[in-house]
């Protein structure tokens, strides 16, 4: 078992290793210390070289023997994984408790690999070393600042922790973190998870002061009953996204039984994930709309769903999208519609969805989502159809006009407008601990859309659309259901 | 590695076993003669249903070895007879269970299956000979608690089945969670269990009751 200090070693090393790096900027014992020198890491940074040449600009060591004693607690391994023995012996002199192993060579290569890894892992629980991997793209830890891995992106910081058993699933959860702004915490790729595999990094989440929400991708489970008990502690402690690939293999059964021929592979796994309070979703995509969910909202206290928007089908639309959900389109009570009245002009819906029916004036959309999202019988909002006149405006900016004909100050009043709208948005979130989730498709279309930048410069998730946003909410409503009912709060 | 040998339990026996664990049975009766056969109907009240039924027999409806909507003394007394007479050499003991006929609009299918990979799981589906086509389906890992029952009462996706439905009222949540629970505490107590079928659980005026059982063992 891997211990909490390990853990820390790794992601909040003292100071750290690089074994083999490389001159070679095409090898990854480069790309690793490119990394982790370009993104800021403010602890100690040694690198081992064989030939000790300087590696961008910083020279390097023969052999980790050169390593003064206690100055670091990681080494990241780029070396060919037949030295890699000798490299965390010399490592576990030197005081490091943690290795990330980059190096492929080991399971997934056939039985000698196997037998390898095997021997790796026997020594690293002598030395009484946390290994990761091996044949693993690296870790990430933004609470200090390292990007120790041999591919892109580093994210922005945030409350997000990834485990995954593909390394480029991680890319692509912190590919979404730097579209959305929604950040990381830790993020790791178990490689072929000699030592540790996802549920143990699940584990160091659960505690982990840093992250919030845990996000994982998982393929082969080898204990199912261990794995489903560890999943329901870490899921009491935090919400955990989970998606699983090879969900399609359908588990014929031998047929003495028809329930067990209902009980497929697929249809188990999504009945523990249930069980176990964790949160499955079938896509990579999904699961990032999840988390940042989790991440960036507090959870609804019950299902009933005001959709607000500024005009148009969105609405409608968004209503339809959550029959089949476990939210409810509340009936707007009668208190909220005359209080509304006196705030819309009279073509405004006068139920839920509320359309404003482009019917707002200069203080409108703030008064109006205060107004719903303090009613007592909304636990939650959507809000749908920012950033109209901004994107309006942007189209005026890059026109021949501008900044002519009040073009100017029209422009700037219309981006003002939108990202107070959205800010406001956020602001009653934090006052009413409910949810507020905002929708637009600008959030794909044109980020820079002053609406979309308010929803994200407060530390919000612009949904790319309504369906995802209902999506979103149904999740975080069943997980939010699923605590309540369990006395977890 | 040998495989412990698997068997399944008769009908009876089957429902023996979960009937203690809460599983809402309809009273039946043994009988080894066809005369018996219609003593026993006589108490339970036409229509009745006759099943051929012993250790070895696992899928009555695939073998016809099932009558269904017997009005009368003289349709049980054949019925029995016919039925007696296409038992074979490897279905062993044999006795004709007598059982009421029951008519339900709605069925469902409930029981335990063991995965190779979570171990014991309860299993709620909607029932029928669409069953497996449909696969409406909610399966939780033994044991479960009730709060786990009406989770997966609620996953169903067919809730409109679940509701007040063609004149018969809702089904008795509470109750078919019990089924689950029980099923789950059976198990337990039970790790000899490979399976259990409950199927069909039919809702009769909204309560849940097991027309059929089949329980499979190893060791």
């Amino acid at each position: 078992m891997a211990t909490a200090s390990q853990f820390r070693a790794l992601f909040q090393p003292r100071g750290l290793v690089v074994a083999g790096a490389s001159t070679h900027p095409g090898k990854f014992g480069f790309v690793a210390l490119h990394n982790i020198l370009a993104n800021g890491y403010g602890g100690e940074v040694f690198a081992t070289n064989r030939d000790g040449s300087d590696v961008l600009g910083l020279p390097t060591l023969r052999d980790l023997d050169a390593v003064p004693e206690g100055a670091a607690d990681l080494v990241f391994v780029c070396t060919p994984a037949a030295t890699n023995p000798d490299l965390l012996r010399a490592a576990a002199a030197k005081g490091i408790t943690a290795a990330f192993i980059a190096s492929a060579g080991y399971g997934e290569a056939g039985d000698e690999g196997l037998a390898r890894q095997r021997e790796l892992v026997t020594l690293a629980d002598q030395l009484g070393m946390l290994v990761v991997g091996p044949n693993g793209q690296g870790v990430v830890s933004t609470p200090a600042s390292l990007c120790a891995q041999i591919v892109a992106p580093y994210p922005p910081p945030g409350r997000i922790g990834i485990a995954s058993q593909s390394g480029n699933f991680v890319s692509s959860f912190m590919n979404y973190a730097r579209l959305s702004g929604v950040g990381v915490s830790r993020a790791v790729s178990a490689g072929n998870a000699a030592q540790v595999g996802v549920i143990d990094f699940l584990e160091f989440y659960a505690d982990d002061p840093a992250t919030d929400v845990a996000l994982a991708y998982v393929e082969g489970i080898e204990d199912g009953r261990g794995f489903f008990e560890r999943l329901r502690r870490v899921s009491e402690r935090l919400p955990v996204v989970l998606v699983k690939g090879g969900a399609s293999s359908l588990g014929s059964r031998a047929a003495a039984s028809h329930t067990g021929s209902l009980a497929t592979d697929d249809k188990v796994f999504d009945g523990m994930c249930r069980q176990a309070g964790a949160v499955r979703a079938t896509t990579i995509e999904e699961a990032y709309d999840l988390a940042a969910t989790f991440a960036t909202q507090p959870l609804p206290r019950g299902p009933r769903v005001a959709v607000v928007t500024t005009a148009g089908g969105w609405g409608v639309v968004t209503a339809d999208a959550m029959s089949g959900t476990s939210l409810e389109l509340v009936a707007l009570p009668d208190d909220l519609r005359a209080d509304l009245d006196t705030m819309l002009p009279p073509r405004w819906s006068r139920n839920n969805p509320i359309d404003l029916a482009g019917g707002e004036t200069k203080d409108t959309i703030p008064a109006v989502l205060d107004a719903v999202a303090r009613h007592p019988e909304v636990d939650a909002v959507i809000y749908l159809g920012m950033g109209i006149q901004s994107n309006q405006g942007r189209l005026e900016r890059e026109g021949p006009y501008y900044p002519e004909f009040g073009l100017e100050r029209i422009v700037a009043y219309h981006d003002r407008q939108d990202r107070r709208f959205t800010t406001t948005a956020a602001e009653l979130v934090e006052s009413l601990g409910k949810p507020i989730l905002a929708a637009t498709e600008l959030a794909v279309a044109d980020p820079r859309n002053a609406a979309v930048q308010g929803v994200t410069d407060s530390g919000r998730y612009c949904y790319p659309s309504s369906n995802r946003a209902v999506n979103a909410l149904d999740h975080a409503w069943r997980h939010a259901w699923w605590r309540m009912r369990r006395g977890l709060g | 590695m040998i495989e412990p040998s698997r068997r399944t339990l008769s009908e009876a026996a089957s429902k023996e076993l979960l009937a203690r664990f809460g599983v809402p049975l309809p009273v039946e009766h043994l009988a080894a003669t066809p005369d018996a056969a219609v003593d026993a109907a006589e108490q339970i009240g036409y229509p009745v249903v006759a099943k051929l039924c012993g250790d070895a027999i696992a899928h009555k409806t695939e073998r016809g070895l099932l009558r269904l909507g017997l009005a009368d003394a003289a349709a049980v007394g054949e019925a029995a007879r016919s039925l007696l007479a296409a038992a074979e050499p490897d279905d062993g003991d044999v006795d004709v269970l007598i059982a009421p006929m029951l008519r339900a609009t709605r069925e469902l299918i409930a029981g335990l299956a063991r995965d190779p990979q979570f171990g014991m799981t309860v299993v709620l589906g909607v029932g029928g000979v669409l069953a497996e086509a449909i696969a409406d389906v909610s399966i939780r890992l033994v044991p479960i608690e009730r709060e786990d029952a009406e989770d997966m009462i609620d996953d169903l996706g067919a809730q409109a089945l679940l509701g007040p439905f063609r004149g018969e009222p809702a089904v008795d949540r509470a109750r078919l969670a019990d089924v689950l629970l029980g099923l789950s505490r059976a198990a337990t107590v039970h790790p000899e269990l490979v399976s259990a079928d409950l199927n069909p659980l039919m809702i009769v005026g909204g309560d849940p009751i097991a027309a059929d059982a089949l329980v499979e063992v190893e060791g």
